[in-house]
């Protein structure tokens, strides 16, 4: 990892940090909640309801986590392999 | 930029599933093509599918007090170009609609088109510039990734504007929208476009001559690196 790297995942670090602290008192609900809540004052009601919801909002955080976990396996497996495929090798272990 | 179930009425949800068919049916006779030529993409396939499924799972604070999350599917439209992207999206989405009520089957149309064809059109284009106007590869990403993050919100207030216009017509609508999903999303089509770079320079250093096979890159010094 090069330090451009090192300065670039703080960045995206920071990115993240700094809204909570230039807006500490915010709710932070979601995006998509408040466009929802903008169409209901319209008036308009769904017309179609999702066909399973989780049951909590721990279960939905818990599907949250398996989705980013798979794709955190997949892009780290894929990492490891490339860079231990170009290791050179030490055979003497 | 998730247009929950439900919440499009007609005509408007069929017609977002009509544009979305075609490109989603077009992209998987693109990835039949590109495994078939170049087996050798697949794990390639996986990653950038993988970087989406992480992505939109994140869901990061902005500066406007609300929650919104990236889209990943940028670095997939880079890579192979935005059909591909598009199908990609849409497994994620699917996967969202069913297991976390995010989302929904009636709202995929929409949802396809905003983050898996606006956005991935929108990254593609500008990679292409980039790499016509020699930008350096790094910053080409990036702002490629950024902006079709970006755009996918835009999108999706343009779906809801067109959809719920208000008194004061479609464009009072779309600002209002707009309001909500763009200006959350400007910080975090930045930590995106950050987090495609990172990804992208890794491939580049490892997967370089692929990447140069495919045409994702058009580098010289990548055809003496990597497999």
């Amino acid at each position: 990892m090069e330090t451009k790297h090192i300065i670039m995942l703080a960045a995206v670090v920071a990115l993240v940090l700094v809204p909570l602290i230039l807006v500490p008192n915010a709710e932070y609900g979601g995006a998509d909640g408040a466009a929802e809540d903008l169409i209901l004052e319209t008036g308009y009601e769904p017309w179609f309801e999702s066909i399973w919801e989780p049951p909590s909002g721990e279960i939905e955080s818990l599907l949250f986590v398996i989705q980013a976990a798979i794709g955190a396996i997949i892009i780290g497996y894929f990492i490891g392999y490339e860079k231990g495929k170009r290791a050179p090798r030490e055979d003497t272990d | 930029m998730h247009i929950m179930e439900g919440f499009l009425p007609s005509p408007w949800w069929e017609l977002w599933t009509i544009v979305m068919i075609p490109v989603v049916i077009y992209g998987i006779y693109r990835i039949s093509l590109v495994t078939k030529n170049n087996p050798k993409t697949k794990p390639l396939l996986a990653l950038v599918g993988a970087f989406i499924f992480v992505l939109s799972a994140l869901k990061l604070p902005s500066v406007t007090g609300s929650c919104s999350h990236p889209t990943g599917s940028g670095l997939a439209a880079v890579i192979f170009g935005p059909a591909i992207a598009a199908v990609l999206s849409m497994l994620v989405l699917v996967f969202q609609a069913l297991l976390l009520a995010h989302g929904g089957l009636t709202t995929l149309g929409a949802n396809v088109v905003s983050m898996g064809i606006v956005g991935p059109v929108v990254a593609y284009g500008t990679w292409v510039i980039c790499k016509k106007a020699k930008v350096p590869s790094s910053f080409g990403v990036f702002l490629a990734v950024a902006l079709g993050n970006l755009l996918t919100y835009v999108a999706t207030s343009v779906q809801l504007a067109l959809a719920f216009p208000t008194a004061a017509g479609f464009l009072d609508a779309f600002a209002k929208f707009g309001t909500v999903f763009a200006v959350t999303q400007i910080p975090l089509a930045i930590a995106e476009g950050i987090l495609a770079v990172f990804l992208f320079d890794f491939l580049v250093k490892y997967k370089g001559k692929l990447l140069n096979t495919i045409g994702a890159v058009n580098l010289p010094s990548a055809l003496t690196r990597g497999n």
